[in-house]
């Protein structure tokens, strides 16, 4: 498998194979047998639970907590206490360290769904249709792949932001969204290249439908494990990007994101006057929800994938 | 071979033309006068002093000319070296800002890149299918991809700069120092690389370990790898011929990583106030000097696309595919 291309931490190959014969499976074929092996899957699972109290923390802390994340009227650089009603401390302005967090991290899922999302839609449009079409398509979309690849984003963001003056988390979302696709267009090429000679696609060419109708009828439903991998990394990328963002300054105005928390206790001495409760939570809550869809997406792939079960 | 070579110095190109053609944009899509407010922060001019000064700094950064003229310049310059003058720092050639700080960012990045990549694909490779390694190596591999680069260089900078006072917190040398060969200037200078060194290298070693460490259990379940086990050959070589077929994406990989590791790079060169380039471009965006930014992106898309173009090469030396002339095909 030469023209397959993988990222850092980007499984590849899991697209041929799902549900393969030779499984002494009990349950079901299909979604009684992926049932069967996620519940045996102590990756998926612990990675499921985590991700279960992120997104409990994200969704109901500002609810519950109901503190505004901006609002200086706590004692200043207070160390975290459970009695004193700020959990995780206060900022050098006073601002609650929690409600600071709990809606970064709404932020970060958001960034992380939306910039995700786009980018495997992108992916997906530009991966099936260079390796499904091949030719001059092929060659031009590929060319696209890689400018998108070297040009630095960075540049085209301050551009941006020197004119939107108040931005939002959307606008970072769809942003990375349209920025981090490139290496998922290609590895989801490299499997539409594979799969594209077998049988049953020159069958369906045969019954006359028409290309969009092949892709997303025949090969899409034959890699849905594997696109839907590439979005789980693609959601954890998106997190990671748009942390990076934020922390160089250039993050959402007036709303709270994990990477800007970190931004304003770099901007404000964090780190000389020893206040790490300001810096170390957003950190932990962006390796723990990154994290835990990594692990997933190792879980996953061995749940679709027979010959990779530990035996 | 030939055609190989000659389609990918074709892509370079006209990535290269697409990039340095954005880059331009900058300084001249920005809202805003950069002359009129360099201007303004001199102060205390006469009105026609003042005017003086506009025309002096327009023709100083060549934008009393027409649009097509000034890009036209831009690329003369460009092919001798000249990235054009910092607006906030009085006119000071880009050129030697960036020289002064390039020499700090390489010397973190391609240690930190080539022993992390070592080190990693060799952790990786031996933890595969290893019960005990590969539960150790797996969780702490996929934590350490999960860290925004930024977060452990805060964290490092606390615990090993702050509180334990064993590195210096920020620089990139002792501000009681001036650059010198001496003995006592390199030991501070490598004191200071140490902590940003580290940060960068851990990272990214879980990254490749955790590429390795998945590509190697794909390879053993491929059927030249059970041909050779019943075969009855020894593991050892078993698992050799996985580890160069594994070897292929994670250098496939390292081209496509390049832009998330030089970001990786900005991000923990701004914490530690280390004077490289990731230093400069954060001052630059502070400060609005576009001319600034653009020779930052213009040596940043130079230096990835030869970075690309060495991946190119290693690629062929390690693939014997490549050099018979077929390559990912589209016949």
């Amino acid at each position: 498998m030469t023209g397959a291309i993988q990222v850092g931490t980007k499984p590849e190959g899991a697209a041929e194979l799902p549900m393969k014969e030779g499984t002494s499976v009990p349950a079901k074929k299909g979604r009684g047998e992926f049932l069967y092996f996620a519940l045996r899957s102590k990756k998926f699972l612990v990675a499921l639970a985590i991700l279960a109290v992120l997104i409990v923390i994200a969704v109901f802390g500002p609810i519950i907590d109901g503190t505004d994340p901006l609002a200086q009227d706590g004692v200043v650089m207070q160390p975290p206490s459970l009695d004193a009603g700020n959990w995780f401390g206060t900022t050098y302005f006073g601002e609650d360290v929690f409600a600071q967090f709990a809606n970064g991290l709404r932020a970060t899922f958001f960034v992380g769904l939306l910039g995700g999302g786009l980018a495997a839609l992108i992916g997906m449009a530009v991966g099936f249709t260079a390796g499904y079409r091949g030719g001059w398509i092929d060659e031009i979309l590929n060319m696209l792949t890689n400018v998108v690849l070297v040009i630095p984003t960075l540049a085209v963001l301050i551009v941006i932001t020197s004119y939107l003056k108040a931005r939002g988390v959307f606008f970072e979302a769809v942003f990375v969204g349209f920025t981090s696709w490139p290496w998922a267009a290609r590895a989801i090429r490299a499997q539409t290249f594979s799969l594209r000679s077998r049988d049953f696609i020159d069958l369906a060419k045969l019954s006359g439908r028409g290309t969009w109708k092949i892709i997303i009828q025949e090969i899409a439903p034959n890699m849905s494990s594997y696109l839907f991998m590439t979005f789980i990394l693609l959601f954890g990328g998106a997190i990671l990007i748009a942390a990076s963002l934020d922390f160089i300054g250039l993050g959402p105005t007036g709303g709270m994101s994990l990477g800007l928390m970190m931004f304003n206790a770099v901007t404000w001495a964090a780190l000389n006057l020893g206040i790490w409760w300001w810096f170390i939570p957003p950190g932990i809550g962006i390796m723990a929800t990154v994290g835990a869809l990594y692990v997933m997406n190792v879980g996953l792939d061995e749940i679709f994938n027979p010959k990779l079960r530990e035996i | 071979m030939r055609r190989y070579f000659g389609r990918k110095l074709f892509t370079y190109t006209l990535t290269f033309f697409i990039a340095a053609t954005i880059d331009w944009l900058i300084p001249r899509f920005m809202p805003g006068d950069p002359v009129a407010s360099l201007v303004a922060k001199t102060g205390g001019v006469s009105p026609e002093g003042s005017a003086a000064l506009v025309k002096y700094y327009n023709d100083l950064f060549g934008l009393n000319k027409s649009m097509p003229e000034q890009f036209v310049n831009f690329w003369v310059s460009l092919l001798q070296g000249d990235l054009g003058r910092s607006v906030f720092s009085h006119g000071r050639p880009v050129t030697e800002q960036i020289m002064g700080a390039v020499p700090y960012t390489l010397a973190l990045l391609i240690p930190a890149i080539l022993l992390s990549w070592w080190a990693g694909n060799s952790f990786g490779a031996l933890a595969a299918r290893r019960k005990w390694l590969d539960n150790t190596i797996l969780p702490v591999g996929y934590i350490l991809t999960a860290t925004p680069y930024m977060w452990l260089g805060l964290v490092f900078a606390f615990v090993l700069g702050f509180s334990l006072r064993i590195f210096p917190l920020s620089g990139g040398y002792g501000y009681n120092l001036e650059p010198a060969l001496t003995w006592r200037f390199f030991t501070d200078l490598v004191a200071h690389w140490i902590m940003p060194f580290l940060s960068l290298f851990i990272v990214m070693f879980g990254g490749w370990a955790i590429g390795m460490r998945n590509m190697i259990i794909y390879e053993l379940e491929s059927d030249y790898s059970r041909y050779l086990e019943a075969l009855g050959a020894p593991q050892g070589l078993v698992r050799k011929y996985a580890f160069r077929n594994a070897m292929l994406p994670q250098i496939t990989g390292l081209a496509l990583q390049l832009g998330v590791i030089v970001a990786g790079s900005l991000v923990t060169e701004i914490v530690f106030s280390y004077p490289g380039v990731g230093s400069l471009l954060f001052n630059a965006i502070k400060s609005s000097d576009y001319f600034l930014l653009q020779g930052i992106f213009l040596f940043i898309i130079v230096g990835v696309l030869a970075a690309n173009f060495l991946v190119d090469i290693v690629y062929i030396i390690v693939d014997p595919r490549t050099r018979v002339g077929m390559r990912g095909g589209t016949q």
